[in-house]
């Protein structure tokens, strides 16, 4: 329900807009500068922001660098999604207490603080849309995710840049927001300029930009707000091509890329930590000494690690090259059958994040490049005379 | 009453030969019992027969030093046994136990033997049926091998 | 502020049950039947179905229900003791709590499979999850043709409800057999896996539906040698299994291809199996 007439604000108006989203209970997650990346926690100021700091991302590569402005938001995507808070790593499910025989589940979870989120890209508005078919839009519904997702607002914020990891136009995610969002941001700063493009696309949004007292953008600076999304648009130089993806990769299960991947892939699991969609998990028990007390805790988990798909005997994928292969052709394929989308938002953390700088798009290329032949030795080889 | 003739000519073991050569096969064969317990050959003896069973359970066995005899299967109603009559050097492979009392239908593989020598057609057409009843064994076999009910 | 959940809102939230009886089958497996704790667990399923058991302290594992499905004040569950957490499931002892999660998963077709024979094939423990089938067709026995049992063991010392197989084989129209892959010394029965006893089976492949359960390689045997005893795959179903930790689609343990294990089967149709059980390490 974005409505097309667009508001400014200055910086000094938009200073206003933490202490709005906290005088109305929500506990504001921004991003911040920590540790040599740019990643999400609490915010209680724009000085908290990554002020003048942008990111160089390529292939298993991220530093940080210093802008030639002050822009708050001049970075393109950190090694955390919006996930670290909807489907947060770790979480306790219950704690139970014992007596003689029998027990009782004391049922007692805390209840998270409501959230804003301060900074959402198109790709990740993308990603949390993903999730929320997964764990909300099933058979059964997430309790857990559910809570942390009701009542979060969402303050977006429209891509002025791309980083030469970023593929969100092949997916269709971006850079433009599109829905799913309160308020979104489009930060344009230059000589003697520093304003905030706002489209509303809620009635709290609404709401909560009326305390800001915006005024109404000109049409030179929708045409700018334009211009500077389209900007990050033709930044974008990775590519991938979802053409009939889906039966690409299922009839390319011998395809020799996989056994090419493998040799480069250390089944570290960055990818799947990075990632903002995927959601695999496990349950940890523990109990206490005594044992009169157990807790059971849920915790991320990634289908790269070894004991992912163990059962008696052993695991099933329990090779590198079985384990990149389902990683892969769930995101890009078994997921469209699931859920009725990809997996993948094309945020292009994974290859930053890849300590080898494995390309999802370059694995995707070489598969649909060259076809696999269907007998393991190629006609070349078959010879009917002597040896 | 059923005729030898007519039970080998509804085997399905002997389904699609000519007549001629069903004829052949009722020429060279009889009607055989063996007590429960009893042993129909031996490994090592000479392989001159096989056999149709026609009620009854036969164990397949393997006698190893300092152990009682290993089964390693059964064969029962309408099963063929032994096939080492038809390749040299004629002679059993394995100890053939009625661990029932069985009715069976012998037939006479060294006379049939000559007959395949001399009439290739009937000796593929045997050829065929015995490969196909060495390749179940063998699936049946692996598959046993395999374990699969143990544990880890 | 506390989100307390209840066992609708939380399909995490285990249902405290208590054992009322522990049955010992063989040397490590046994026969656990519990009953809910205060009354609000659903001890009603479908054969096939399977719960998630905790083990306050120690772990939760997935376990087919082997129970009678129209006995639903109480719920059974036959235990091969492997690890750990198993280990810890079949000492249980009686008046012990047992938190039990579901029932979940696909249940087998016993309703497309009215009105014609039916095929039962188990290998080891499989034979627990497809106890409530044969439970099903005996206690509605007009519904359904020809019963078929077909059952391999290891030995005859892992064979399960001995008696049972026994009393089964008394019903009309209805068909025992049993074989081990080693004999022993006093097994007058038959010797060789679960395959070499379709030849006995006296029922109609084109009226018929088959379930199959056991390790996965004997289910790739037996539905191959079903279709070329003349079953369509369509009416040929296996059970699969897979690591879970959630039985409901969140954890992403169980998937096998496109499919979660837990909520698209465990049981499946042989046609949609068949290209993806020739794919190694799927």
């Amino acid at each position: 329900m974005a409505t097309q007439a667009r508001s400014v604000l200055t910086l000094q108006q938009l200073e206003k807009l933490i202490p709005a989203l906290r005088g109305r209970g929500y506990q504001v997650i921004g991003p911040t500068v920590r540790d040599a990346a740019i990643v999400y926690d609490v915010v209680e100021s724009l000085s908290d922001l990554p002020v003048g700091w942008t990111d160089e991302q390529e292939a298993g590569h991220y530093r940080l660098r210093r802008r030639h402005d002050e822009a708050l938001l001049g970075y393109v995507v950190g090694p955390q999604s919006w996930k670290k808070y909807l489907h947060p790593a770790e979480v306790r499910l219950l704690s139970a207490e014992r007596s003689g025989q029998t027990f009782r589940i004391l049922n007692n979870e805390p209840a998270p603080p409501r959230r804003a989120f301060l900074g959402v890209r198109a790709c990740e508005l993308a990603a949390i849309a993903v999730q929320d078919r997964v764990l909300q839009g099933d058979r059964y519904r997430d309790p857990i995710y559910a809570v942390r997702r009701e009542g979060i607002f969402i303050v977006a914020v429209n891509c002025t840049q791309a980083a030469p990891t970023c593929f969100c136009t092949s997916m269709g995610t971006g850079p433009r927001v599109r829905e799913g969002y309160d308020l979104a941001l489009t930060e344009l700063v230059g000589p003697g300029k520093h304003e905030f493009v706002i489209e509303v696309g809620s009635e709290a949004g609404a709401e909560v930009l009326a305390e800001l007292s915006p005024s109404t953008a000109s049409e030179a600076t929708c045409q700018e707000t334009e211009a500077a999304v389209e900007r990050a648009a033709s930044q974008i130089q990775r590519r991938m091509d979802t053409t009939g993806i889906r039966d690409l990769l299922y009839n390319n299960f011998d395809h020799p890329r996989w056994d090419n991947v493998a040799q480069r892939c250390l089944t570290c699991a960055n990818c799947t930590m990075v990632c903002p969609t995927c959601f695999c998990t496990t349950v940890e028990d523990v109990s206490d000494v005594t044992g009169t007390h157990a807790e059971r805790w849920r915790k991320w988990d990634s289908c790269f690690s070894q004991n992912f798909s163990y059962i008696h005997g052993g695991s099933v994928r329990s090779s590198a090259k079985s384990r990149y292969r389902q990683w892969m052709t769930h995101k890009l394929a078994s997921w469209i059958d699931q859920f009725g989308s990809s997996g993948c938002v094309g945020c292009g953390r994974c290859i930053t994040w890849c300590p080898v700088g494995i390309d999802i798009t370059e694995e995707v290329r070489a598969i649909r490049e060259s076809p696999a032949s269907s007998s393991p030795v190629s006609s070349k080889e078959r010879s009917h005379g002597n040896p | 009453m059923e005729t030898l003739e007519h039970i080998i000519a509804e085997h399905p073991f002997f389904a699609g030969l000519e007549s001629y050569y069903t004829n052949l096969l009722t020429g060279c064969a009889a009607n055989v019992r063996f007590d429960a317990g009893t042993y129909i050959f031996k490994e090592g003896e000479e392989a001159n027969e096989f056999y149709l069973i026609r009620t009854g359970k036969v164990a397949l066995e393997i006698f190893a030093p300092q152990r009682k005899p290993i089964m390693l299967s059964t064969l029962g109603e309408g099963e063929i046994l032994g096939w080492s009559w038809l390749l040299p050097p004629y002679r059993w492979k394995l100890h053939a136990h009625a661990v029932q009392p069985v009715r069976a239908i012998a037939l006479d593989g060294k006379c049939l033997r000559t007959k395949c020598e001399q009439n290739h057609d009937l000796g593929y057409e045997m050829l065929k049926r015995f490969a196909h009843i060495m390749e179940e064994r063998l699936e049946a076999t692996r598959l046993q091998l395999l374990d699969v009910y143990a544990v880890g | 502020m506390t989100m307390a959940t209840t066992a609708t809102t939380d399909p995490m939230l285990p249902q405290p049950y208590s054992v009322r009886q522990v049955l010992k089958e063989t040397a490590d497996t046994f026969t656990l039947t519990l009953e809910s704790s205060n009354g609000s667990g659903r001890s009603a399923f479908r054969p096939g179905q399977f719960s998630m058991l905790w083990v306050f302290g120690v772990g939760e594992l997935p376990i087919s229900i082997s129970g009678h499905p129209a006995q639903n004040d109480r719920l059974v569950y036959t235990v091969r003791s492997v690890g750990q957490a198993t280990h810890a499931l079949v000492s249980r002892e009686v008046g012990d709590g047992v938190g039990v999660r579901g029932p979940f998963g696909t249940g087998w077709p016993v309703e497309k499979a009215r009105g014609g024979d039916v095929l039962v094939i188990a290998g080891g423990i499989g034979l627990a999850p497809l106890r409530p089938v044969i439970y099903e067709v005996l206690h509605n026995r007009d519904k359904y043709g020809r019963l078929v049992i077909l059952y391999g063991a290891r030995s005859p010392r892992d064979l399960l409800y001995r008696k049972e197989l026994t009393s089964w084989a008394r019903h009309r129209d209805t068909q025992v057999l049993v074989t081990v892959d080693y004999g022993g010394l006093s097994w007058r029965g038959h010797v060789g896996v679960v395959t070499t006893l379709f030849k006995y089976a006296r029922l109609q492949p084109a009226r018929s539906v088959a379930m199959a359960c056991g390790p996965e390689i004997m289910m790739r045997f037996v539905a191959r040698d079903l279709e070329t005893h003349g079953f369509a795959r369509e009416n040929i179903f296996l059970s699969m299994e897979r690591n879970m930790k959630c039985a409901v689609g969140f954890c992403g343990h169980c998937q096998y291809g496109p499919h979660f294990i837990c909520k698209d089967g465990p049981i499946f149709p042989y046609d949609r199996m068949r290209p993806l059980l020739e794919k190694y390490e799927l």
